[in-house]
């Protein structure tokens, strides 16, 4: 089993109107449903708008704290869910469904290490 | 003891190398340990064979061999983890036990390659490299970039294939359309640079062919009941058996109008045309089949002017219908000059956007000729010759070019 990231891209500018956003929510949440079901769920979480990040770099010991995300862009992760799977096809799947329920694009990374070396 | 030659080792080397490779893989869950043990086992050969005779299954014994240093090197670097690794490759049954399971490694491999997840062009290359057994260097120069950038382009796409988790294995039923489509497309790929090399001094690389043609059988043999794989395969051989007619001693390029069809290979058309009848009895048609139908008309005439051309723009009009992309209706421009002459082709040609395409030039430079626009026709043959890095082609383009002036 490895550990996936499956990242939400979405686009900047709010929520959008609430007929829209409510059956997403409702797909979203069956979507996570399935994921316990199936042993397969780890975390997931949706992230406030981009506009409420804060970056913070440390040089030569001077911390410094500047408003806003990190790189500017017309999308940004909007939310997140790690999840455990045997390969790539099966991530690829929970992510077409993620994908399916959110009605955005979703980006799939593996984990560096096996499960146990992270989450011990 | 009968000495074996350099060549016979070589021979054996691109028969041999992408099925001793999957096998490895197989065994060694990674892909670069079972490179490099395969090649390891093809250095022992080199030294070993021609004093001690080719052994009795070629095959067998490279993947022996390659198992047995990929044991060795566990022993040696041995830690607690690599125990349950070597215990299971010393308990690994020795290959090749069957061929049935030995052939389905390769295909695995393939879809491996072909994995969505990879960029076309690294799912082609690492198909070239891994099954097709050629060198950075070939894969490098069958792409037109320099080692180093296709040397970094492998590593990424072995580096991805090990850290994200890609399965070595043929996907499920449901997925494979998609996959199917991938590995077809890099198959025919393979062919297309064999066939028409996109630089060099040569027209075509008929070790590329070889490959692509192996793969097609290959999946054939593996998937009968699909239509477009017997379709490439169809329009693969059919193409193929016109290789010792499409240029002359001197590796001129002789148009298909042009070739002497009595040299065609009638045994590959002969297999060509039954394949394409198979498939379309199944009538699921798709661009593979019909291109192989197109390719069955032309091998039906005995001379260019007996070609049946309103099938062949049927053909196209089908194959354009399924799959509209411009070179497809660039093809069929050039059979409608066939059926209504030179001009209503060209009032079709020229409302395709493919300026980039030194054969969009070329036909266009073609059609203006027949049409006695002399002037017109050398401008776009200089458009094409500029577009070309294949000196047989640009040969061809300037003869042309030079015989419309030497006219005026």
């Amino acid at each position: 089993m490895k550990h996936y990231l499956l990242s939400i891209q979405q686009p900047d500018g709010g929520a959008p109107a609430p007929e829209v956003i409510e059956p997403i929510m409702r797909d979203i949440g069956a979507f996570n449903d399935e994921l316990r079901a199936a042993g397969a769920w780890v975390f997931a979480g949706g992230l406030h708008d981009a506009a409420t990040a804060t970056v913070v770099r440390v040089t030569d010991g001077e911390t410094l704290t500047t408003d806003g995300p990190y790189v500017e862009g017309k999308e940004h992760v909007g939310g997140l869910t790690v999840l455990r799977a045997p390969d790539l096809d099966a991530a690829l799947e929970w992510g077409r469904k993620l994908a399916a329920a959110t009605t955005l694009p979703i980006e799939v990374r593996p984990f560096q290490g096996e499960p146990d070396t992270h989450l011990a | 003891m009968p000495a074996v030659p350099h060549s016979e080792i070589e021979r054996v080397f691109r028969e041999e190398y992408g099925r001793a490779v999957s096998v490895l893989v197989r065994l060694l869950g990674d892909i670069d340990t079972a490179e490099e043990a395969v090649q390891e086992a093809f250095a022992a050969a080199v030294r070993r064979w021609p004093s001690a005779g080719l052994p009795p299954s070629p095959a067998g014994w490279i993947i022996t061999t390659a198992r047995n240093r990929a044991v060795d090197r566990f022993r040696r670097e041995a830690s607690r983890d690599d125990r349950h690794a070597q215990a299971a490759l010393l308990h690994a049954r020795d290959e090749p036990a069957e061929e049935g399971p030995v052939r389905d490694d390769r295909l695995r491999l393939i879809f491996t390659c072909c994995h969505p997840a990879l960029a076309t062009t690294a799912q082609v290359a690492l198909t070239l490299r891994l099954l097709g057994g050629l060198t950075t260097t070939e894969v490098a120069r069958a792409f037109l970039v320099p080692e180093p950038t296709m040397a970094q382009r492998l590593v990424r796409a072995k580096g991805k294939i090990r850290d994200a988790g890609i399965p070595y294995r043929i996907p499920y039923e449901a997925d494979l359309p998609d996959r199917l489509r991938a590995v077809l497309a890099v198959v025919y790929l393979i062919f297309n640079e064999g066939h028409t090399a996109s630089s060099g001094d040569r027209l075509a690389r008929e070790d590329l062919c070889a490959e692509a043609i192996r793969l097609g059988r290959l999946l054939a043999e593996l998937m009968p009941d699909e239509p477009e794989v017997l379709g490439l395969l169809a329009l693969m051989l059919l193409v193929e058996s016109r290789r010792a007619t499409r240029s002359t001693a001197g590796g001129d390029l002789v148009l298909l109008r042009d070739q002497d069809r009595s040299r065609w290979d009638l045994r590959l058309v002969a297999e060509g045309q039954d394949l394409v009848r198979r498939c379309l009895r199944r009538n699921r048609p798709g661009p593979y089949q019909i291109q192989a139908a197109i390719n069955a008309v032309h091998s039906d005439a005995s001379t260019a002017e007996t070609t049946d051309w309103h099938q062949v723009v049927r053909l196209y009009d089908q194959l354009v219908a399924i799959a509209p992309n411009p070179v497809a209706a660039l093809n069929r421009a050039v059979a409608v000059a066939e059926v209504e002459g030179p001009g209503a082709a060209l009032a079709l040609v020229d409302d395709l956007g493919l300026g980039g395409y030194h054969l969009f030039h070329a036909i266009r430079a073609d059609l203006l000729r027949r049409l006695d626009r002399d002037t017109e026709a050398a401008a776009a043959y200089d458009e094409a010759m500029a577009r070309t890095e294949n000196a047989s082609e640009r040969a061809f383009l300037r003869r042309r070019r030079d015989a419309l002036t030497g006219n005026r």
